[in-house]
């Protein structure tokens, strides 16, 4: 905490928001902004030179965090915020690159990049906040909606299978895995720290109410209503088995942190690989300035 | 406009006579260019240029990633151009259809990157091995909205080397992306390709900005035009959105924004085109026909002109080395001298339509169409000329 602002009444993370474009467009009660919060703590505990974070989203409720952080940050297309990331990475490995978006844009258009950044064990960290549904957009049906929950084009409720988050990025390769509620914002904060001085790829799944969309339609009533069923539901399971980790509806909430291993990054292993096959004829990636 | 200009970095330019194909010679033009960034998905024609980077990249101190799709090769580039490389990606038809999106966020935070595509014969899975000419509108007008692009068109190996180098030197010159529009036969024909040694090769540098941190402003145009670019990292902590923006990066959703907006990406172009258009012409004085083409086309309608320049007809020629900015001006031009334009393309009658629309009803311009698949027997463009010049 910032003794500092707070003593001039300002907001704590006030020197990483772009104050200029507050306020936000995110409704009262929704969870992106705790989430915003936490991780401004976390970059701040993190000891990392800020000037060398750089925060990639792409379309959506959460798609619009890139356009608050006063970091270099990128506002892209629906869907490509992990492949923009891997290019700004590859190209400037000094930078740490940070992808904040939501579950539709990461897992519903942009599944395919989602694995495949994991397989690569590319290294970003990935903050992935789920609230059930398209809301942006006015409250679709999404690949992480629970079974039976009503959405606006599941008006009959949904009976397609989710995907479980951590399970799929697990499978694909993830080095370190979470997953929280907007209700648990110090255990948010310290995974995202965690993940941010990680190499590799890391993944932070943050269950987050949308109450003007998934919780209107549902009856579920308001976000404290939505907070308390995180309290009641939410069972911290650190190192659970991530194929136990399905939601249902208005059902229990296994968090936790699920994964947390080492293996070489893309560039490391490249670097590695292409030593050894090429010797000298290989220039090292990512130590040197080309400017 | 005058930008800082500096010499090849000899590391990447392979220096010498070679005997290789336009896809390997695009590659070589990349890396000769400076390009440290090839993000690609693989697909037939265009393979061999990927091929070719993947394994000269790693000696030159670049990364070559082969990406999950189409989608992410294009949304690589523009990451990879905001973190400080020089990118390019080579892909074909249905490759090229799956970038559009991500080519609009490429102009609209106005990027500096290559894209080649070796085009095949379409629609849809088409013809993958058979050549064609058929994306050079959706090379213009493929993403939505209002945009203007760099489109050039090499005919040979060697112009896919030289025109390579071209293409990244405007791509940064105008913050645009830069098409290299050719074609499966040019991609696959051998020829003899010079290399230049690299203090021969001028190279322009990104239009980097160096003055106070706080006073960046991303889209502030500077007195040419283009606004300063920053590298990823540097600690400008700047923001760049596909939303409609003002100078700051920041969306700013009205019509008044948009209007200054859309005006400086499409102007940037427009009011440059005299300086970026290029186009190569022979015995225009006189001519009473002109035999328009580009790319492959131009090499197979030499053996019409021929035929019809020793039966005595007046036969000009005239080459799109640039085919957007599309060289409208000098078509008005010629349309008042001479009797026809005859237009060979590889396509339906694509790029026709802008000749007839540029010379305004003052000549015929004869489309000379072909579905692709194969180059046009020259006799159907002899033909064309001789009906025209009757």
């Amino acid at each position: 905490m910032n003794d500092e602002a707070q003593n001039k009444g300002q907001n704590p993370i006030e020197g990483l928001l772009r104050m200029d474009r507050i306020p936000h467009i995110w409704c009262p009660g929704c969870g992106i902004g705790t989430v915003v919060t936490s991780f401004a703590e976390a970059l701040k505990k993190s000891g990392l030179d800020l000037d060398k974070v750089a925060v990639v989203s792409g379309i959506g409720c959460t798609g619009r965090v890139a356009g608050y952080i006063k970091l270099d940050s990128f506002h892209t297309t629906h869907g490509r915020a992990i492949p923009f990331a891997t290019g700004l990475k590859l190209a400037n490995p000094e930078v740490n690159v940070v992808v904040f978006s939501g579950d539709g844009d990461l897992a519903g258009i942009g599944g395919n990049h989602l694995i495949h950044a994991a397989r690569r064990n590319m290294d970003l960290t990935v903050i992935c906040v789920n609230n059930f549904n398209y809301a942006m957009t006015g409250g679709q049906v999404a690949a992480t909606t629970p079974q039976n929950a009503n959405a606006s084009t599941a008006p009959y409720g949904n009976f397609e299978f989710p995907f479980s988050l951590p399970n799929l990025v697990e499978s694909a390769g993830a080095t370190y895995v979470a997953r929280w509620t907007a209700l648990h914002l110090r255990r948010v904060t310290k995974s995202i720290q965690e993940a941010l001085l990680k190499p590799g790829f890391s993944f932070i799944e943050v269950i987050t109410p949308c109450v003007t969309l998934y919780a209107r339609r549902n009856r579920l009533g308001d976000g404290l209503n939505l907070l308390k069923y995180y309290y009641d539901n939410s069972e911290i399971r650190h190192g659970a088995d991530t194929k136990e980790l399905d939601i249902s509806y208005q059902g229990k909430l296994i968090v936790g942190k699920f994964v947390d291993k080492e293996k070489p990054t893309f560039i490391d292993a490249m670097n590695t690989h292409m030593g050894e096959v090429l010797g000298d004829d290989y220039e090292k990636y990512g130590r040197i300035n080309d400017d | 406009m005058r930008r800082k200009k500096v010499k090849a970095d000899p590391k990447g330019v392979l220096t010498g006579a070679h005997y290789m194909d336009g896809d390997y010679a695009l590659a070589e033009g990349a890396l000769a260019a400076g390009c440290r960034f090839f993000g690609g998905y693989p697909i037939t024609p265009s393979t061999e240029t990927a091929e070719r980077f993947s394994e000269r990249i790693p000696k030159v101190g670049g990364v070559f990633i082969q990406m999950e799709d189409e989608l992410a090769s294009i949304a690589s580039l523009i990451g990879a151009a905001w973190g400080g490389k020089k990118p390019m990606t080579v892909t074909s038809g249905p490759g090229f259809s799956l970038m559009m999106e991500n080519i609009g966020l490429a102009c609209m935070m106005e990027t500096p990157l290559v894209i080649a595509n070796i085009q095949r014969g379409g629609p849809s899975t088409g013809l993958p091995t058979l050549t064609g000419q058929q994306d050079m509108m959706q090379a213009k007008w493929g993403s939505h909205g209002d945009y203007e692009i760099i489109a050039l068109s090499p005919d040979s190996p060697q112009e896919c080397f030289d025109l390579t180098i071209d293409a990244f030197n405007l791509a940064e010159t105008y913050r645009v992306p830069v098409f290299v529009m050719t074609d499966e036969c040019v991609g696959h024909m051998h020829e003899k390709v010079i290399i230049p040694p690299a203090e021969e090769i001028d190279l322009v540098e990104r239009k980097w900005y160096n003055g106070p941190k706080d006073q960046y402003l991303p889209y502030k145009p500077d007195k040419d035009g283009i606004p300063f670019m920053v590298k990823t990292g540097d600690g400008y902590r700047f923001h760049t959105t596909g939303l409609t923006h003002d100078e700051r990066g920041y969306p700013e959703l009205n019509a008044e924004c948009q209007d200054v907006s859309l005006k400086h990406l499409i102007n940037k172009i427009r009011h440059n085109a005299d300086k970026i258009i290029r186009i190569e012409e022979d015995q225009i004085e006189g001519a009473e026909i002109v035999v328009v083409s580009y790319g492959i086309t131009s090499r197979v309608a030499t053996k019409a002109i021929h035929k019809a320049r020793k039966e005595g007809l007046k036969v000009g020629t005239m080459r799109l080395i640039t085919a957007w900015p599309f060289p409208e001006k000098r078509f008005h031009e010629l349309a008042s001298k001479i009797k026809s334009f005859v237009f060979p393309e590889i396509n339906f009658g694509q790029m026709v339509r802008e000749a007839e629309r540029s010379v305004k009803g003052l000549c015929p311009v004869v489309s000379v169409p072909h579905c692709g698949g194969w180059v046009h027997d020259p006799e159907d463009i002899y033909n064309a000329i001789k009906e025209a010049s009757k």
